[in-house]
């Protein structure tokens, strides 16, 4: 992903609380920083704890700050850690030109488990995606995490992946060196694990 | 990860908004900080607590908003520097000492930060804090990036420190919960001292007296709106002498900035930032309405510069200003979802007012996209509503709730308080709560609710609150129940913790800001003292708990039901229990229950197994709790403790 064009590029990483969202966006927040962009990040804390919808905005550019929230229509990259979350966030800000990262695992809704509503179907989420964007990428991220010895490292694993695409114009060892800090005191090589089999698996991965 | 304390001056870092603050105040040398916690500011005093931990300077989460502000403007009269950090809200808790402290003035410098949070993303208000200012007549600051909240949150202290006066930064979400890049400054250590002696007298008076420093008030204000004339936090950019000018501060300066460039309107429109909002720089601000044919107002909430310029407007009308069309939250222009003054702003907000006045066009996106998107958003995307946690305690201690006040019959009227059991009046809390207003005003309205029998109200009334929001405002109402003789059933979910805004202690959980060992103040005790009816239960216990809450409902009087169990965010297990469903005793979709665990329980751990039609535990989400194995009437959950 070229970022001179439009010199911005805006990254949205999109889930549900308690996913990990907030430090998969620090970490690529902090890995542009030291690579030299100006960044904006902007989130939504409120309803983090308790099961509600999240986003990340991570703004990208060389030349100037940009405010903390992306405007319609102009995400160039979506992370998303849930396939509804994903889609919600693709309807408000991606476009023709986006590129889609997707975990397919969904968090079901509380309306959801209640009967309220329902759960579509996942292909059937990711088909809508699919016609929204660009291209759009699905990377089992939880089976991955599990791999690496915990699910909840889902979120470092699409870091990696993010990484790995090169959507992004941040550097992989920028991003690595990152991940090791962040985790130092914390499941390090785990962690680190994670990050990795995410980078790779995007490597190998078509879209869909 | 966060380098917000680090002595090298000239590194940018990458901070967030609340860190940022917290930088300015190290920057600025302060000796004393105090708050309450509440979203969005709650970081600003965990960052500084952080930083006292290695450095010599008082941190304190103060019980409530109003003890922490007069705290630190006792530290403020001795000459040191004090900041105090609170959310909208908060304001409102403190007002009362504001209003006298203005008048009475600091000797050290002296800063509130109030965190607004247009949207209510995580309050039950979007109140516009810069009216306190005004109100109080007290100078104040908007910071519009990360970078200004450091840089301005020093300043104010030099400037409250010349001034004599307590000076306001008033932050917003966006700017307090976003992350940006910030060029640190040097440090200052200095130590101050404290002095108070015997003549010093810090009073705001009465009579004349009052009248007297009201009138030096007024002074100290007019000296702030000299110094706002030649601040570096207002500028103007944009064509030179533009006949279109917009005038914001705060968050609405980049959003208007690149809503300019997306329209292309570089060379057209002019755009005065403020970041000194009150007093307003009038002499600035007159220069530049004295070029504008029409102005549009950018700014978080209410029409506050909107409505302050227009009276200045007014006045320079006689010198050659205007006519001027205005456009802003009363024409309509700018407006969130709900209407001009409500829900926060963004690039869009800015957009569509500027394409409304007629000055571009603008499709965010290819034709027919966002009717798409909309389209195949409602057929896929479930609303997806806050419920509470994985083995939160909370869920117990509703369904308790729910089950006594049903045993008990008489139609109970229960009133819901701040917290993260806010969540009570919606399906996750069992819908039980029935009323949600500002902190205490659980306890504080069931005083009422249960002193009506005369007027032919006569039920049941449970009020309920946690652990930090007990000792913050419900310890008057508790009193006055006792005292006023209603007849209540206080309920106190003691998770151990100010869950809520982050995990934060309080006075009942034995550790201060720093995490040093202080007094616990336990709330059982408070509650004998004044003379209540006291049994403390954990709401996993769920039968003790039901039984409990409906012996208390049938006694007269003050009662007070403790729940106490730690929340499983703050106090992880090291091992959890392995919660599964043995499929073959599930009798699935036959059940006469109709899916109890997942229909009515509601915990994201429950989930439906939909290819063979029976319950499943999702082992990602559980966190081993077993509050539904409880409640399975086929017994087929089990819980499997680990060694």
């Amino acid at each position: 992903m070229k970022l001179e064009k439009e010199g911005l590029l805006n990254t949205i990483i999109t889930g549900v609380g308690g996913q990990g969202n907030v430090v998969a966006s620090q970490i690529f927040a902090s890995a542009a920083v030291r690579d030299g962009f100006y960044v904006s990040v902007g989130e939504t804390y409120g309803a983090a704890q308790r099961g509600g919808a999240v986003m990340s905005h991570v703004r990208l550019s060389r030349e100037t700050q940009y405010g903390s929230l992306t405007p319609e229509g102009r995400a160039h990259v979506i992370v998303g850690f849930e396939p509804v979350e994903c889609l919600r966030t693709v309807g408000g800000f991606g476009n023709k030109k986006t590129r889609v990262i997707v975990n397919p695992r969904p968090v079901y809704p509380i309306d959801v488990l209640s009967g309220a509503s329902k759960y579509p179907a996942v292909e059937e989420v990711l088909k809508a995606i699919k016609e929204l964007v660009y291209s759009i990428h699905m990377v089992e991220a939880t089976e991955l995490a599990k791999k690496a010895g915990d699910p909840i490292m889902q979120n470092v694993v699409m870091v990696g992946c993010l990484a790995g695409s090169g959507f992004a114009p941040v550097k992989v060892e920028t991003l690595k060196e990152v991940v090791k800090e962040t985790f130092a005191k914390k499941r390090p090589e785990a962690n680190l694990k994670a990050f990795e089999l995410g980078v790779e698996q995007i490597r190998r991965k078509k879209p869909l | 990860m966060s380098h917000f304390e680090i002595d090298e001056p000239g590194k940018r870092v990458l901070l967030m908004g609340n860190e940022a603050i917290a930088r300015g105040a190290l920057e600025a040398g302060v000796d004393f900080c105090s708050g309450y916690p509440g979203n969005p500011a709650s970081e600003i005093l965990e960052a500084l607590a952080r930083a006292a931990k290695k450095s010599d300077f008082h941190v304190e989460w103060s019980v409530n908003e109003i003890v922490a502000l007069e705290t630190a403007g006792a530290a403020a009269s001795t000459g040191l520097r004090a900041l105090t950090a609170m959310k909208n809200l908060g304001a409102d808790v403190c007002a009362d000492f504001l209003m006298t402290v203005n008048l009475s003035g600091t000797r050290g410098g002296f800063v509130l930060v109030t965190g607004d949070d247009p949207s209510a993303h995580s309050t039950t208000s979007e109140l516009d804090t810069r009216n306190y200012a005004r109100l109080a007549d007290v100078p104040l600051l908007e910071p519009a990036t990360t970078q200004e909240a450091k840089d301005m949150t020093k300043w104010a202290f030099d400037l409250s420190q010349e001034l004599g006066v307590i000076c306001m930064v008033r932050t917003v979400t966006r700017i307090s919960h976003s992350r940006g890049v910030v060029t640190l400054g040097p440090l200052d250590r200095d130590k101050r001292s404290a002095e108070f002696s015997s003549q010093d007298l810090w009073t705001s008076g009465s009579s004349t007296i009052e009248c007297m420093f009201h009138s030096i008030l007024h002074e100290k204000l007019k000296r702030a709106q000299e110094k706002f004339e030649e601040s570096k936090f207002n500028w103007y950019v944009g064509k030179e002498n533009a006949d279109f000018i917009i005038i914001t501060s705060g968050t609405g300066w980049l959003y208007s900035l690149e809503a300019v460039k997306l329209l292309g309107l570089e060379n057209e429109v002019g755009i005065l930032k403020l970041g000194t909002t009150w007093p307003l720089p009038e002499k600035l601000v007159a220069s530049h309405l004295k070029h504008a044919k029409e102005v549009l107002f950018v700014e978080e909430t209410d029409p506050f510069l909107e409505q302050n310029m227009k009276i200045l407007a007014a006045e320079l009308a006689s010198e050659g200003v205007g006519p001027i069309r205005f456009y802003g939250k009363k024409s309509n222009h700018v407006r969130g979802e709900f209407g001009a003054g409500t829900g926060e702003l963004n690039v869009d907000v800015v957009i569509r007012a500027l394409t409304e006045i007629g000055k571009a066009a603008y499709l965010s996106r290819e034709k027919g996209y966002s009717e798409k998107a909309e389209k195949l958003l409602g057929s896929y995307v479930p609303a997806r509503s806050m419920g509470f946690c994985a083995g939160c305690p909370h869920r117990a201690s509703f369904w308790a709730i729910k089950k006594a006040a049903k045993w008990d019959g008489r139609d109970a009227i229960v009133t819901g308080d701040i917290g993260c059991y806010s969540l009570g009046m919606l399906p996750t809390g069992f819908s039980v709560s029935k009323t949600l207003h500002c902190m205490g005003a659980g306890i504080g309205t069931a005083n009422g609710f249960g002193n009506l029998r005369e007027f032919g109200l006569d039920k049941p009334v449970i009020a309920i609150a946690g652990d930090s929001t007990f000792y913050h405002a419900c310890m008057p109402a508790l009193v006055n129940a006792r005292w006023n003789g209603s007849n209540i059933l206080f309920v106190v979910l003691d998770n151990n913790t100010t869950a809520m805004t982050g995990h934060q202690p309080h006075p009942g959980t034995g550790v201060n800001a720093l995490g040093d060992s202080s007094p616990r103040i336990l709330i059982e005790d408070i509650c004998e003292a004044i003379g209540a009816e006291v049994r403390i239960c954990d709401p996993f216990d769920l039968e003790k708990s039901v039984q409990n809450l409906y012996e208390l409902l049938q006694n007269e009087g003050v009662k007070v039901m403790i729940f106490r169990h730690e929340c499983p965010l703050a106090f992880p297990k090291e091992k959890k229990a392995r919660v599964y469903v043995d499929q073959d005793k599930c009798l699935g979709e036959e059940c006469g229950c109709v899916k109890f665990c997942t229909r009515v329980f509601g915990c994201p751990g429950n989930i439906w197994d939909y290819e063979k039609g029976k319950a499943k535990i999702d082992e990602v989400m559980c966190n081993g709790c077993g509050l539904c194995a409880k409640i399975c009437p086929a017994g087929a959950i089990i819980v499997e403790e680990v060694t």
